[in-house]
C-alpha cells in the first residue's frame, strides 16, 4: 500500500510463498515500516480503536446468529433465550448491543478529529468520502441490529425510518412497501433486516480496506496539518504507532467493559424489553442517541419532506466539505476563527442529539429550530466565507519543528503547506 | 488509430455491451421484486368486523393488512362537529361526507396509522377530540382528519362496504 517493500523473511519456507503471493511484505509495509508524522496525538488512535470495535460487533454477531431467530413469534424470545440460557450468551449480546455505542463514541470522535485538524482537505478528500460512506453504512447496520429483538422500540423504530421514505412524491408509498415486503413491520420485514444486517459489516469491511489503501497512499494527517517533508518529520509505525495504538485501545477496552459490566442497559431503552406490539405506540418513542442529532433535525423541520430531505441532507454535506471549506489550512490550531466556530458546532451537534430525545413540543422545537439552521449555516456559510476572511497564524516550517521547537525558525509560510 | 470512422469492431463492442446491460437488468429484476409483499401477504387483504358490540362513543381497533383499523362509533356531537368544520380550516379538505358511508355517518372506519412517519394515534385525544400522535403531535378531528402538527394528510379511509348494518367488510 505504500511503495514496493524490500521485506525479505528469514525463514525459507516464508521466502518461498513470499515470492508466490507478498503478503508479509504488504503487511511490513503497511503496518510495521510505515512511516507515520512523529506528531500524532491520541486522537490519532481511533482509527485502530474502529477496526478492533468492527472486528468485535463481527465476532459476537457471527455466534449470536447462532442463537437467534429471525421470526415475529420467536425473535424476542429467542434474545431473553439468549440472555438466560445460553452459554455466555448474555456477555456476547451485552458486548453485542453496548458494542454499537462504542463504535459511535468512536466514530464520532474520529470524524471531529477530522474535522477539527481539517483531515478532509486536499489531497485526502476520497479518504473522508469513503469515511462517510462507512458512517453511512454504520448507521444502516445499526438501525437493522436494533430492529432483531422485535421489541417495542425495535418494531416502532423500524416503523418510523422506513416510512420516512413514503415523504418521496408520487412512489414514497410503493418504496416502503417494497422495504417491509408488505403493508406494514412484518415477518418479511424482520427477516431481511437481519440477512441485510448479516452483510451489511462485511460492506464495511471492504470500504474500511479502501479507506486504509487510500489513507496509505496520501498519507496521514497530523495536528499541525503541514506535509511530511523529510524523514526528521516521521517515525516507523511500529514500534511508535503500534505501542501508542495499543495503550489507547486498553483505555478504550476498559471504558467498554465498564459499560458491559455495570451499566449494560444505561444507553438502551426500557421499552424495548416490551415485545413488539403493532397495535400500540409507545408514549414516547426516541431512537437510539447516536442518532438523536438526526433525529432532532428530522423533527425541527415543519413539512414531513422537508424534514426528511434536512435529515439526509445534513449527512450528505459531509461528502461536500472538501469544497466548502476552501481554506488551504489544515489545521484549527493555526485558524484562529475556525477553531472557535468548530466548537461552536460541536456544541450544536450535542444540544441537537440532547433536543432528539426531547418531546417535540414548545420550546424544544423552537431551540431544534435555531440549532439545525446552524448546522446547515456552519457548513454553507460559515466555512466557505471563512476560507476567504480569515487570517491564519503563521505555520511552522515542519513538523519536527512543530513538535521538537529548538531549531532555527524558518519564515512562516502564511499561504500554507505546499 | 480512425476515431472518426466507426468500424465493425466498434459496432460489435456496442452490441454487446447493450445486451449485456438488458441481461443485468433482466436479472436484478427478480431478485428486486421478490422484496414486494409476496402472495400470502397478499391474500391477508380482507377483515370482516361484528359492530353489535360497539357502543356510542367507543372506538375499537382491529387489524387489517397488518396494520390497526380504527371504527368508531360517534357520537351526535361527534359527528356535528365534523360535517360544521370549514374546508379552509384543513390542511387536506375533504368533506367528512365524503369519508363516511350515506346513511351510516355514525360509522367512521379509518386506518389507525399516522400519515406522518406511522405512528399509532391514541383515541379520543388531541386538541380536535379525534386522534392524537404521541410521537410527533399531529391532531387529528373526529372525521380522522389531520388538524394540526407535522403529518400532511388526513388518516386514510380504507376501502370498505356494509356487508349488512351491523357487519363491515373491510378490504
Amino acid at each position: 500500500m505504500s511503495g514496493p517493500s524490500n521485506f525479505q523473511p528469514k525463514s525459507p519456507i516464508l521466502q518461498w510463498t513470499e515470492r508466490r503471493l507478498p503478503v508479509l511484505g504488504l503487511m511490513h509495509s503497511s503496518f510495521v515500516a510505515y512511516p507515520t508524522p512523529r506528531n500524532l496525538n491520541y486522537w490519532w488512535t481511533f482509527g485502530g480503536i474502529l477496526s478492533f470495535c468492527l472486528a468485535v460487533q463481527i465476532i459476537t454477531g457471527i455466534v449470536l446468529a447462532m442463537h437467534y431467530t429471525p421470526t415475529v413469534a420467536g425473535a424476542f424470545k429467542s434474545v431473553e433465550h439468549i440472555m438466560r440460557d445460553v452459554n455466555y450468551g448474555w456477555l456476547l449480546r451485552y458486548v453485542h448491543a453496548n458494542g454499537a455505542s462504542m463504535f459511535f463514541i468512536a466514530v464520532y470522535i474520529h470524524i471531529f478529529r477530522g474535522l477539527y485538524y481539517g483531515s478532509y482537505k486536499e489531497p485526502r478528500e476520497i479518504l473522508w468520502i469513503l469515511g462517510v460512506i462507512i458512517f453511512l453504512l454504520m448507521m444502516a447496520t445499526a438501525f437493522m441490529g436494533y430492529v432483531l429483538p422485535w421489541g417495542q422500540m425495535s418494531f416502532w423504530g423500524a416503523t418510523v425510518i422506513t416510512n420516512l421514505f413514503s415523504a418521496i412524491p408520487g412512489v414514497g408509498q410503493k418504496i416502503v412497501e417494497l422495504l417491509w415486503g408488505g403493508y406494514s413491520v412484518d415477518q418479511p420485514t424482520l427477516q431481511r433486516f437481519f440477512s441485510l444486517h448479516y452483510l451489511l459489516p462485511f460492506m464495511i469491511a471492504g470500504v474500511v480496506v479502501l479507506h486504509v489503501w487510500a489513507l496509505h497512499e496520501v498519507g496521514q494527517n497530523n495536528p499541525a496539518g503541514i506535509d511530511v517533508k523529510s524523514d526528521k518529520d516521521t517515525v516507523p509505525f511500529t514500534p511508535y504507532a503500534t505501542a501508542k495504538d495499543n495503550f489507547a485501545m486498553v483505555c478504550f477496552m476498559i471504558f467498554f467493559a465498564w459499560f458491559v459490566f455495570y451499566i449494560p442497559n444505561y444507553l438502551g431503552h426500557a421499552d424495548n424489553y416490551i415485545p413488539a406490539n403493532p397495535l400500540q405506540t409507545p408514549t414516547h418513542i426516541v431512537p437510539e442517541w447516536y442518532f438523536l442529532p438526526f433525529y432532532a433535525i428530522l423533527r425541527a423541520i415543519p413539512s414531513k419532506l422537508g424534514g426528511v430531505l434536512a435529515m439526509f441532507g445534513s449527512i450528505a454535506l459531509l461528502a461536500f466539505l472538501p469544497w466548502l471549506d476552501r481554506s488551504k489550512i489544515r489545521s484549527a490550531r493555526y485558524r484562529p476563527l475556525f477553531r472557535q466556530f468548530f466548537w461552536i458546532f460541536v456544541i450544536t451537534c450535542v444540544g441537537l442529539g440532547w433536543l432528539g430525545a426531547k418531546p417535540a413540543e414548545g420550546g424544544y422545537v423552537i431551540a431544534s429550530r435555531i440549532l439545525t439552521a446552524w448546522y446547515f449555516l456552519h457548513f454553507l456559510v460559515v466555512l466557505p466565507l471563512l476560507s476567504y476572511y480569515e487570517r491564519p497564524k503563521p505555520l511552522p516550517a515542519s513538523i519536527a519543528e512543530s513538535v521538537l521547537g529548538n531549531q532555527p525558525m524558518a519564515p512562516a509560510n502564511v499561504k500554507g503547506s505546499s | 488509430m480512425n476515431g472518426e470512422q466507426p468500424t465493425r469492431r466498434d459496432f460489435l463492442y456496442i452490441a454487446t455491451g447493450a445486451v449485456g446491460a438488458v441481461g443485468a437488468a433482466a436479472a436484478a429484476w427478480p431478485l428486486i421484486h421478490q422484496m414486494n409483499p409476496d402472495a400470502s401477504v397478499q391474500a391477508l387483504a380482507s377483515t370482516e368486523v361484528d359492530l353489535t358490540p360497539v357502543k356510542e362513543g367507543q372506538i375499537i381497533t382491529v387489524k387489517w393488512r397488518g396494520k390497526p383499523v380504527f371504527i368508531s362509533h360517534r357520537t351526535k356531537k361527534e359527528i356535528e362537529e365534523a360535517v360544521k368544520t370549514p374546508l379552509r380550516d384543513l390542511p387536506d379538505p375533504q368533506t367528512d361526507e365524503s369519508r363516511v358511508k350515506k346513511g351510516k355517518e355514525q360509522w367512521l372506519v379509518v386506518i389507525g396509522v399516522c400519515t406522518h412517519l406511522g405512528c399509532v394515534p391514541l383515541g379520543h385525544q388531541g386538541d380536535y377530540h379525534g386522534w392524537f400522535c404521541p410521537c410527533h403531535g399531529s391532531h387529528y378531528d373526529t372525521s380522522g382528519r389531520i388538524r394540526k402538527g407535522p403529518a400532511p394528510l388526513n388518516l386514510e379511509v380504507p376501502p370498505y362496504e356494509f356487508a349488512s348494518d351491523t357487519m363491515v367488510r373491510i378490504g
